[in-house]
């Protein structure tokens, strides 16, 4: 947690892009390894290899395209500061009234979960409950993600290509 | 970046276990953690690692862009075809039990594979064609 908070406030102060998205790379991993010790394997899996990976590498590649140095900021900083305070306080408070961490009684551990964890390996036949959930269970849901990725693919093929075939357009003026 | 022998040699080596890798999650999703979503970013990640250090054209033609946006569809197909499957069989639209009538815990099983099957090329076939669309462009001068 602590490795986690330092980055961040690294990152935030770092002017030079390039360490910042190898920062953000150590971020994911940290992140990642944090969900691994709450036990949660496919989450850490998802963050290591998207967060880690892709986005790392997406960063860099946005870097090559356009600029590694970030431009000075115009106005203060104290407005955007007050209002960042006032939601991490907000934030803050909202988990005073959460239960306690690993709180056998908590609402998450009552109501779908028990019985998803009994009946997924009966009906089934699946050992890891958390890909019967994903996929069966909650099928419509993951058809959704599906659908959204879909859609994310086709948007950034959209942009990209169609400003190469425009500019192509505009050479010949 | 072509002319550095170890990186390569290097990833000459890994490449094929990264994919290996990525199928064992893909298929192994199962009884150990990951699944398709995780399996399809491995899987596009060496892609994008022999196009880093091959170059972009070499990655290109071995997959070729318009495949790849055709699995991009396809692995939706995969998924929402499985549902109608489901329907046609009898049952509700993403039903797997009733792809296999007799036994319902099996067509579950068989469901889970096939919908995964298909978030995989999907997540796949997106990574792959975005690296591909940043790779592609030129710098704005």
């Amino acid at each position: 947690m602590t490795l986690l908070a330092l980055t961040a406030i690294t990152i935030v102060r770092m002017r030079g892009l390039w360490a910042a998205v190898m920062l953000m790379g150590i971020y994911s991993l940290l992140g990642a390894s944090w969900m691994l010790i709450l036990d949660s394997p496919d989450v850490a899996f998802t963050e290591a290899s998207v967060g880690a990976g892709i986005s790392t590498i997406l960063g860099l590649g946005t870097l090559a395209l356009t600029t590694t140095r970030t431009k000075e900021p115009v106005r203060g900083a104290l407005l955007p500061l007050i209002v960042v305070v006032v939601t991490g306080a907000a934030l803050v408070y909202g988990t005073l009234d959460m239960p306690h961490f690993g709180d056998p009684g908590a609402p998450v551990h009552q109501y779908p979960h028990p019985s998803y964890v009994e009946r997924a390996a009966a009906e089934t036949g699946i050992p890891n409950v958390v890909t019967a959930v994903l996929a069966s269970y909650r099928g419509y849901d993951t058809l959704g993600e599906t659908m959204v990725i879909f859609t994310a693919g086709i948007g950034v093929l959209l942009l990209l290509r169609g400003r190469r075939g425009r500019k192509r357009e505009g050479e010949t003026r | 970046m072509t002319r550095q022998t170890i990186l390569r040699v290097v990833s000459k080596m890994l490449i094929p276990f990264i994919l290996l890798f990525a199928l064992y999650v893909q298929f192994h999703g199962d009884y150990g953690p990951g699944g398709g979503f995780q399996a399809g970013v491995i899987f596009s990640a060496a892609f994008i690692l022999y196009s880093l250090v091959f170059g972009l054209e070499a990655a290109q033609r071995v997959a070729r862009p318009a495949l790849i946006e055709t699995l991009v569809a396809l692995g939706v197909l995969i998924y929402a075809g499985t549902g109608v499957a489901a329907m046609l069989m009898g049952g509700r639209f993403l039903d797997y039990s009733a792809l296999i009538p007799h036994d319902p815990v099996e067509g579950q099983h068989m469901g889970i594979l096939l919908i995964e099957l298909g978030v995989g090329i999907t997540v796949a076939a997106v990574m792959i064609s975005i690296f591909f669309a940043f790779a592609g462009r030129k710098r704005i001068p």
